[in-house]
């Protein structure tokens, strides 16, 4: 077992942990800690697979922004001082089911799956590459993602304003 | 077993599957939210592991920024829209908001 192997099923199991805790754990704060340390993990997972650029990414968006979010979602949303920082579920037997056949219908496809594998390169540096495809082939997604975000951020702002009656 | 790129399938497909859970099981719209970004990471990793295996190229990690900024924008958005609801009902549980059905 080399290095990379040991490093992935550490990384994995890690991550399956926290998802677990974030899936099954009562407390809200719990739920939104096991996804910060799932993020970690899916960077991490970025660097095995020589997407450095993407992992840092992954790191500010993610860990520094989305998650930052949530939690004041959850800090605006919730009576912090009381005790209903729970998070109720419905229908937890079921779901488990369904979703755990879904789960075994997509491993079993991925399995009977003769992937054309070539073996993989070196790993180069990424970023200055990513760049240049960013504004050479991708540059209209690029701007369209761009007018996106903006219009998002505007329409979110818009949103969540309080209206005054 | 030397590990390839169907084990990072498999374990995007777990990460797909936990996040398919948290979003029909939880009542709290914002554990919903965490669910989604679960099922978007697990979409993402697939990219990165097929750019890695298969092609060789960087196509796949530039969708996956294309990816990332999607779920910025969306979870901006779906919180607002959860500060909203909050602001209207004193609750934030999806199975309250249900003034739209008939």
């Amino acid at each position: 077992m080399t290095t990379f192997d040991l490093m992935f099923y550490v990384i994995a199991g890690a991550m399956l942990v926290s998802a677990a805790v974030m899936v099954f754990g009562r407390n809200i704060i719990y739920n939104a800690v096991g996804l910060l340390f799932t993020f970690i993990g899916v960077a991490g997972l970025y660097v095995l697979l020589g997407a450095d650029f993407l992992a840092a990414t992954q790191m500010l968006i993610y860990v520094g922004g989305i998650l930052v979010l949530l939690l004041f979602g959850v800090m605006l949303s919730q009576k912090i001082t009381g005790l209903v920082m729970r998070t109720g579920t419905l229908q937890v037997l079921p779901a488990v089911i369904v979703c755990a056949g879904v789960a075994a219908i997509l491993i079993r496809l991925i399995l009977s799956n003769d992937w054309a594998v070539t073996k993989p390169p070196e790993l180069p540096a990424t970023t200055a590459t990513l760049g240049t495809l960013l504004l050479s082939d991708y540059l209209i997604p690029f701007e369209i993602v761009s007018i996106l975000l903006l219009a998002a951020l505007v329409g979110a702002a818009y949103i969540a304003r309080r209206e005054s009656r | 077993m030397q590990v390839g790129l169907s084990h990072f399938l498999i374990l995007a497909a777990l990460l797909f599957a936990l996040g398919l859970v948290a979003v029909i099981t939880k009542r709290n719209a914002v554990t919903v939210l965490m669910g989604v970004e679960l099922i978007l990471n697990a979409a993402n990793l697939n990219f990165i592991a097929f750019a890695r295996y298969l092609d060789h190229d960087l196509d796949g990690q530039v969708i996956g920024i294309f990816v990332i900024i999607i779920a910025a924008a969306n979870v901006a958005v779906a919180l607002a829209i959860v500060l909203n609801i909050y602001q209207r009902l004193r609750s934030v549980n999806l199975d309250e908001a249900d003034s739209l059905a008939g």
